[in-house]
């Protein structure tokens, strides 16, 4: 748990230009994957659920490290967002079991 | 970001010492967007909590018949939604331009209007301001359909969460518009690059809550 | 010791400006902290005047001193007021006064968001508690259950204010919350690493945290409340599929949090008072920060406890037991830790440290007695009885209120440049420590024996008329030792003896610059090199088996940071070429332009359409014009 200084020697790389535009068509691309499939008989199968949410997921960890360039930032920020993203993910999924959403067992 | 904020630092007269040597503003914006996490946290718990509680119709993804023999379509439109939803997307590889742009303003490689912060920034307040019509239209057109915030537990859960979004979304539009009135007024450079920043980390964070909204709501049952 | 006759000069505020106009535009972390400690005790004696009417209303059996829906406003009033209006402002004081001066900074990172904090807290306090006048305070209980307080069973106005108040006085905390949690990861004095800061800093950092992560929760179902009772949707409504454990689910994962929030800045502050007067460092420091860190983090996973009697089942019943005695554990980590910081030492009881020491003992029982309802069968037998009320007095009053005591009697000083009297501070103790046993002790009994909670009377021949009358008389006790301590704390205010800047002998920073302190703190901001700075300077052989090392050159010279010394000199910001805040009164209109909007909401109610909305916007318009004002001005 420690927080450095940042120097200014200590340079971090930077997403280019190139590369968010590299970012905006992965998203799109899996933007429409996610929609295609919705019309798809996939829509039934039993791995649609964790398919998109897996496909989501990705979008927003892609969000997050490059455009919202958590990746190359200091380390205090990754703290500040990924600890109560995991403490909102548990209450939410806690939440589901509770109300009788999802099931073990 | 460190070559930035020591760009910064230069700039201004006297820029305070910081343990960190990064801008308080950042911090707490970060410190905010881990606030929202829970914000919204509660708002999709609640949804998917009454997913499929609703005592009457109409329903997000199956037609139902009204006591009174009247048929409602599932009410959910995916195809509309899926363009709102492209447009937000967009609106965030504009905002990193933006931020570019202001970061790099004079450098070799930003001439012209790529290089604008102007151009991208009004280019993204449009897109949100495109999505907020996109939700303004799917609103009306469901209490036109007979979905009400009043109307069952559905519609109760689904304005709320959409609705906050929403309102997250305009609230984003007016920050750019006023950072965009800066940048016309006397011109954003390196030095604003912290204030750019942490709209654009408001900004895209509002875009990834869509990115669960959407996946959560409109695609899955 | 600091020369006395330079402090003795500038005691009390002298030459300052204390017009109310200075009051209302100060962005002075120090002047805020004050405003915090008057209104919050202000707010003490509310709160405790509603505990003594419900109290003499309970004293024997079937008495009629209130009537039933009186006793309803008052016990709900009672909770509130102590929470939100009470317990998490005094703590906001300590917030305010101490962190600043404890991490070596000159300010906290947004003054003029502190101010808007305060001012929000105030405002919203007198929206919640002036309708009790008017017979329609809130009175669905402190945690609102709905759909008791929903538009349904709750169509009176009472539980609007309670709902918009609320919200309002969350507003107020998060806003505090985001300002500290950034002035404490920022401006640390260079060389103050994370662990080697205050304990109270660190009891304060993992509070920020519980605030940022618990509000917001709080804040949704509030808003769910507020649509329903505003705006006619379901979520709690029952014929429509609406569930009412969603509300309390929420509530509790607020809530539970919540009463760490409430907690952990008294244990802070007792973690302060110990080794000062112990003359011996925190036992095991690393231990007590984590265990913090700890109880932070399993307080987001216990909620479930409050819930018990509602039948979650089995699986959900344990986890939620099992995890609720877990977090029992760093609890009492810290409960041996103070114990073994005072092995050993050589003791000194002044009333603060007698405080401390009480915080001790009568924060076990409460843990105890916490402990115990963990299980949800033993549960079943306490919950919404008055054993549970005994519970969390024993971990509020005994605990929270005890450790806040401490802290005034210890930092007291430092804020006025006088002492206390001490010999009125013991009177205080124990009347205190007597009044609040006897109140609350008794009421293990009769919840045991079946009396419940929220009651406004109860027949005779229940075996509980006698516990009754000794928790009624406890709590005129308790009056009296409120008297005395009001009564000491004006007196000393005006006449104590002067302080000097380091009373105590006391390790941490603040204790390095004159009492009450120059506005901006330090004159030179400190080069820290260990966790007691001043017991390297003036008591070395104390500190001398712990780490000390020299912090990054580059820091040290950005921030023209000079060895840690006593400053004794008094010049102002202008002489020492300090730039410091402007005074604005921008905070406050911005406060004031939300209570306005709020209140349109009433008005609602009421039924006149076009005056709400004229409110509503009238309200949202002036808040948003001075906030363009205040973004727009320069801060210094
Ligand atoms: C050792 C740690 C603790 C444990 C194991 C514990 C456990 C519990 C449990 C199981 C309940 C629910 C009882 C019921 O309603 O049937 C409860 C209630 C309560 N506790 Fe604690 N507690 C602890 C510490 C605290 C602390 C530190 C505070 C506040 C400073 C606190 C304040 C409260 C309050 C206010 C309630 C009652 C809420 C209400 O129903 O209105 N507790 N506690
Ligand atoms: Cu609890």
């Amino acid at each position: 748990m420690s927080i450095e200084r940042a120097h200014a020697d200590h340079v971090h790389e930077h997403p280019t230009w190139k590369q968010y535009k590299w970012v905006a068509l992965v998203l799109t691309v899996i933007t429409a994957v996610e929609v295609w499939v919705y019309y798809t008989p996939f829509k039934d199968s039993p791995l649609f659920r964790p398919t998109l949410l897996a496909m989501s997921a990705v979008k927003f960890a892609i969000v997050v490290m490059y455009y919202m360039h958590l990746k190359y930032d200091h380390a205090i920020f990754r703290k500040l967002f990924v600890g109560p993203l995991i403490i909102a993910g548990c209450t939410l999924v806690a939440f589901l079991f509770l109300f009788g959403k999802v099931w073990i067992g | 970001m460190t070559t930035a904020s020591a760009g910064a630092h230069e700039a201004h007269e006297h820029t305070h010492y910081t343990t960190t040597g990064l801008d308080n503003k950042k911090i707490a914006i970060w410190a905010f967007i881990g606030s929202e996490c829970m914000l919204f946290g509660s708002l999709i718990s609640t949804y998917l909590v009454y997913k499929g509680k609703s005592v009457v119709g109409p329903f997000p993804h199956d037609a139902w018949t009204s006591p009174a023999g009247q048929l409602f379509k599932p009410i959910l439109n995916i195809p509309v939604t899926s363009a709102s939803t492209f447009v937000l997307l967009m609106s965030s590889l504009f905002m990193v331009l933006a931020l570019a742009a202001v970061e790099n303003k004079g450098k070799p490689g930003y001439e012209g209007w790529q290089g604008s912060s102007k151009v991208w920034l009004a280019a993204t307040a449009l897109a949100g301001a495109v999505f907020l019509g996109f939700q303004a239209y799917e609103f009306t057109s469901f209490v036109h359909e007979g979905l009400t915030i009043r109307t069952n537990l559905f519609g109760t859960s689904f304005f709320t969460l959409t609705g906050f979004h929403g309102t997250h979304v305009a609230v984003g539009v007016l920050w750019l518009l006023s950072l965009l009135f800066i940048d016309i007024k006397r011109g954003l450079g390196p030095r604003d690059t912290i204030n750019v920043d942490i709209c654009a980390l408001y900004w895209h964070f509002v875009d990834v809550v869509w990115i669960a909204i959407f996946t959560l709501v409109y695609l899955i049952k | 010791m600091a020369t006395p006759a330079t402090t003795a000069a500038h005691a009390p505020g002298a030459s300052e400006d204390t017009g109310l106009w200075s009051w209302l535009t100060t962005v002075d972390h120090k002047k805020i902290g004050i405003l915090y400690l008057y209104t919050a005790l202000f707010y003490l004696m509310v709160g405790g005047l509603e505990a003594a009417l419900i109290r003499t209303q309970l004293a024997k059996p079937n008495l009629s001193v209130v009537s039933a829906e009186t006793y309803n406003q008052l016990f709900t009033m009672h909770g509130t007021t102590m929470v939100f209006l009470v317990v998490m402002p005094l703590s906001a004081a300590f917030f305010n006064y101490l962190i600043p001066l404890q991490i070596g900074a000159r300010d906290v990172a947004f003054p003029r968001l502190n101010a808007f904090s305060y001012w929000v807290y105030a405002l919203g306090g007198l929206f919640i508690t002036l309708p009790i006048f008017f017979g329609v305070a809130p009175n669905g209980g402190w945690f609102g259950y709905a759909p008791l307080s929903g538009p349904t069973y709750g169509s009176g106005f009472n539980m609007d204010f309670w709902v918009l108040g609320l919200q309002i006085l969350g507003i107020s905390s998060l806003a505090a919350a985001f300002n500290f949690i950034t002035t404490i990861i920022n401006l640390r004095a260079p060389g103050m690493t994370l662990m080697r800061m205050p304990m109270f800093t660190w009891m304060s950092f993992v509070v920020q945290f519980l605030v940022i992560l618990a509000f917001p929760v709080i804040t949704a179902a509030l808003f769910f409340l507020q649509f329903d009772r505003f705006f006619g949707t379901n979520f709690y409504v029952v014929q429509a599929g609406g569930d009412p454990l969603l509300w309390q689910h929420l509530f509790w994962v607020f809530g539970h949090p919540e009463v760490y929030i409430l907690i952990l800045p008294a244990f802070g502050l007792v973690s302060e008072v110990l080794p000062t007067n112990s003359r011996k460092p925190l036992f095991g420091y690393n231990v007590m920060a984590y265990s913090g860190m700890m109880i932070g983090f399993l307080g987001f996973g216990v909620w479930a406890h409050h819930m018990f009697a509602v039948g979650l089942g089995p699986v959900a019943d344990s986890i939620f037991s099992l995890s609720t005695m877990l977090i029992g554990l760093p609890t009492g980590v810290k409960i041996f830790n103070w114990i073994a910081t005072m092995y050993g030492g050589s003791l000194r009881f002044p009333a603060s440290m007698k405080f401390a020491i009480g915080l001790i003992a009568m924060f076990t029982i409460g843990g105890i007695s916490g402990v115990m309802h963990s299980s949800p069968p033993s549960d079943l037998q306490q919950t919404d009885t008055y054993f549970v009320v005994a519970h969390f007095h024993y971990v509020l009053y005994g605990g929270a209120m005890m450790g806040i005591f401490s802290g005034i009697y210890h930092y007291f000083p430092k804020i006025t440049g006088r002492l206390m009297n001490e010999r009125l501070g013991t009177w205080h103790f124990w009347l205190n420590f007597i009044g609040l046993n006897l109140t609350f002790f008794p009421m293990h009994f009769s919840g045991m024996l079946g009396m419940p909670r929220r009651i406004y009377t109860y027949d005779a021949g229940q075996g509980w008329e006698l516990f009754n009358l000794m928790s009624t008389g406890g709590t005129y006790l308790l009056i009296v030792a409120g008297l005395v301590f009001a009564y000491n704390f004006f007196v000393s205010r005006a006449k104590g003896a002067v302080a000097g800047s380091d009373p105590w002998g006391a390790p941490t920073l603040e204790w390095s610059i004159p009492s009450p302190p120059p506005d901006y703190n330090f004159a030179q901001i400190p080069e820290v090199t260990s966790r007691y700075p001043l017991w390297d300077l003036k008591t070395p052989d104390r500190t001398a088996g712990l780490e000390h090392s020299h912090g990054d050159a580059g820091a040290i010279a950005a921030a023209h940071a000079v060895p840690v010394h006593e400053e004794t000199e008094r010049r102002t910001a202008k002489e020492l070429g300090i730039p410091m805040p402007v005074n604005t009164i921008k905070p406050f209109m911005v406060a004031l332009g939300i209570i306005v909007m709020f209140s349109g909401l009433i008005v609602l109610h009421a039924g006149k359409f076009p005056l709400a909305m004229a409110t509503m916007l009238g309200g949202g318009a002036f808040m948003v014009a001075s906030l363009y004002a205040w973004l727009t001005s320069p801060l210094e």
